[in-house]
């Protein structure tokens, strides 16, 4: 089992989805970033997103493209991205964490370089946007072989005819893309994620993670209801943007306004509803 | 990973891509899982068009009465005369007989063209209501903005903001044509940043939109798919060549971007092995100066952007460097993955001129012929005047002039401190 498995497994007994927290590593700074990321499970993160800053994220909008750049400008690397998860890995054991991005910084790396250094420095699994199930000898095969959970994205394009595909070699959990768009941009239709989690549901026994969009307190509640994990992203990295001062530096309020945010987030999935209704 | 041995002579070099959209290492379908199904129903509509005979009919008409094909095979007399004195003043008795493919003078003024009128039969073969496109030196935008207007589709075309600023004459015929020209303004500015949000258009309007690229680039079908409606160009080459000379041509020089008019010029000579072949790179301010050029092929690296694996200018970490040339046709960071195969492969020979001499080789042009080539094809011809020199008197070379140079006197003078 790896950090992934064993936290869904803690949230299934305590009869809640987890809150699935999205931030870019070295936005605004290393040092910044690595407060924010030490800070997360505290303000209620259950699960970590770390996105691996690249320099043309296509799958992303504004805000996340924004964040990437805003790394890169700081000079961040993939070996200072698993240098930051070494880092939090001294104070947290628990807390899973899922490198987020795309191939391009991993194939360079090169892929098994990377995996190795990955697993040392304690990840527990990746999501790398532009490698699809077709191109699965590339990246996925040699991920699961190395001990790294695999998640793969579903989205509302693919089709019955696809999803046993898109599910075959994916671990971990499922993310599901709850619109067919970029992230942080439109409001996802509930209903309709709702109806498409459902049909999912029906073909695996993993955990579903909804993402893409999702943004308020009450939206977290909503998808909780039938997902396992919730993830925020766009609202988290706007946040950080807000909070810098003219230069784009980071501020006294940068990791305190983040960490604030996602305890607002948290609080929706950690009382009843009917409580939080009162 | 299935990597070809690159000593192996394979036995065609015509038969890519494999099932998957593979070129050996190069080529592949790296797309979000949101692209993914819209990418394999265009796979298996283009295979469908194919089989079609009335598909390849109508394009053929299309090419023919509105592209105006085929475009002339031009003896360069005096360009010719030029280099033969240039190689005898070296002492030697050479220089190449010098004709050009004339795809400047297809209808847009560039071979782009080719390619619109073949995507665009696609996208109404399977219902699309909506085009969009990424551009870098306008003359793939235009050429998509004039078969929309001519079939009566909305078209949205994305362009680098620093792009829209040095092609502004394109810019202007793209809105006459009614297409919505969004200026991106993220990353560079350039030709990468406007493909990145023409895939982002892409994932979230699925259901309507056809997105026509206009290179041999991209996720598999589109690097295969943009070659045969590129091929056009070489198809007619080697009739037009065989009707002159009565024999195929010797040598074959093409600019390279992301390589579709040189992939059109090429890939019908591929197994023919006597015929050298060389593609053109932009080294603009010099490929030993640092993001200073776009020549991904001489001064890149392997690796993956917009949907396949091929040489890109990046950085040790993986980022994609801007890359520049005095041509916003050439700044592209990456090339058509089968140009990266053929390179590996050694059948093409892959080289580079800097803005220097392909401002030079404009002028030449210019003045000799009485041509303004196109400042992407301006670095062809300043290949050639290197090399055609060094080659006997009866050897047979065409450069492909794919594309005229109107839209580039604002920029040609700035460089050249002309008032216009």
């Amino acid at each position: 089992m790896t950090r992934i498995d064993k936290r869904f497994v803690e949230l299934k007994r305590q009869g809640r989805a987890g809150l699935v927290t999205f931030i870019t590593a070295g936005d605004p700074d290393y040092a910044t970033s690595l407060a924010l990321l030490r800070g997360l499970p505290a303000a209620g993160a259950d699960i970590i997103e770390l996105g691996m800053p690249f320099s043309d994220p296509m799958a992303d909008g504004p805000a996340i493209q924004a964040s990437s750049q805003r790394a890169l400008k700081a000079g961040q690397t993939m070996r200072k991205t698993l240098a930051m998860v070494k880092a939090f890995r001294e104070k947290d054991d628990a807390t899973p964490i899922v490198l987020m991005g795309y191939y391009n910084p991993i194939y360079v790396y090169p892929v098994d370089g990377f995996l190795k250094d990955a697993v040392a420095a304690g990840v527990d699994g990746l999501i790398v946007v532009d490698v699809p199930p077709e191109e699965d000898v590339e990246l996925c095969l040699p991920s699961l072989k190395a001990g790294l959970n695999f998640i793969r994205l579903a989205t509302p394009t693919t089709d019955a005819r696809r999803l046993p595909q898109v599910l075959a070699n994916t671990s971990g959990f499922v993310y599901y893309v709850s619109i067919a768009g970029i992230t942080g941009t439109v409001a996802p239709d509930l209903a309709d994620v709702r109806a498409h989690v459902g049909r999912i549901k029906t073909k695996t026994s993993l955990p579903i993670a909804v993402g893409f969009g999702v943004k308020a307190p009450e939206q977290v509640r909503a998808i909780a209801e039938y997902a396992q994990g919730v993830v925020v992203g766009s609202a988290l990295v706007s946040a950080i943007a807000r909070s810098l001062d003219a230069e784009g530096k980071a501020t006294r309020a940068t990791v305190t306004g983040v960490l604030g945010l996602v305890g607002q987030l948290a609080g929706g999935l950690r009382q009843p509803a009917a409580a939080a209704a009162s | 990973m299935s990597v070809i041995p690159e000593q192996r002579v394979p036995n065609s070099y015509r038969t890519g891509p494999d099932e998957r959209g593979h070129f050996g290492l190069y080529g592949g379908r790296f797309v979000a899982e949101t692209l993914m199904p819209l990418v394999l129903e265009l796979e298996q509509a283009y295979a469908d068009a194919r089989a079609d005979p009335s598909f390849q009919v109508e394009l053929d008409d299309l090419l023919a009465h509105y592209g105006g094909r085929p475009s002339p095979l031009y003896f360069a007399e005096r360009l010719t005369e030029h280099l033969r004195e240039v190689s005898a003043a070296s002492g030697r008795q050479g220089g190449a007989k010098i004709y050009f493919k004339r795809d400047e003078l297809n209808h847009t003024g560039s071979h782009k063209i080719n390619n619109c009128l073949g995507q665009i039969q696609l996208a109404r073969r399977m219902g699309k209501k909506r085009i969009i496109a990424e551009t870098g030196a306008g003359q793939h935008g235009v050429a998509v903005a004039t078969v929309a207007a001519r079939f009566g589709l909305p078209c949205v075309v994305y362009m680098g903001a620093t792009d829209i600023k040095r092609q502004r004459p394109n810019v202007f015929r793209m809105k006459l044509l009614g297409a919505e020209v969004r200026p991106v303004t993220s990353g560079s500015g350039t030709l990468k940043d406007a493909m990145n949000d023409a895939l982002r258009d892409w994932v979230a309007n699925v259901h309507d939109t056809f997105y026509i690229i206009g290179t041999v680039a991209g996720p598999h079908p589109y690097p295969a798919m943009v070659r045969d409606f590129q091929s056009v160009i070489g198809r007619e080459t080697r009739e037009q060549m065989i009707e002159r000379e009565g024999r195929l041509p010797d040598t074959l020089v093409a600019c390279i971007g992301g390589g579709s008019n040189a992939m059109g010029l090429f890939h019908t000579f591929l197994d023919d092995r006597a015929v050298a072949i060389y593609g053109v790179e932009a080294a603009g301010y010099g490929l030993d100066v640092p993001n200073g050029h776009a020549a991904s092929m001489s001064g890149g690296a392997p690796g993956v952007l917009h949907g396949n694996r091929t040489y890109l200018l990046q950085n040790d970490d993986g980022q994609i460097l801007e890359g520049h040339s005095i041509s916003a046709g050439l700044d592209y960071p990456g090339v058509g993955p089968e140009h990266s195969w053929l390179k590996d492969s050694g059948r093409v020979n892959y080289v580079a001129v800097t803005d220097k001499e392909a401002l030079d080789a404009f002028q030449l042009c210019t003045r000799l012929e009485g041509i303004i080539p196109a400042l992407e094809p301006a670095h062809a011809l300043a290949y050639v005047k290197k090399l055609a020199p060094t080659l006997p008197r009866d050897n047979l070379l065409v450069m492909n002039l794919c594309g005229r140079g109107d839209k580039d006197i604002f920029a040609v003078a700035e460089h050249l401190h002309m008032e216009m």
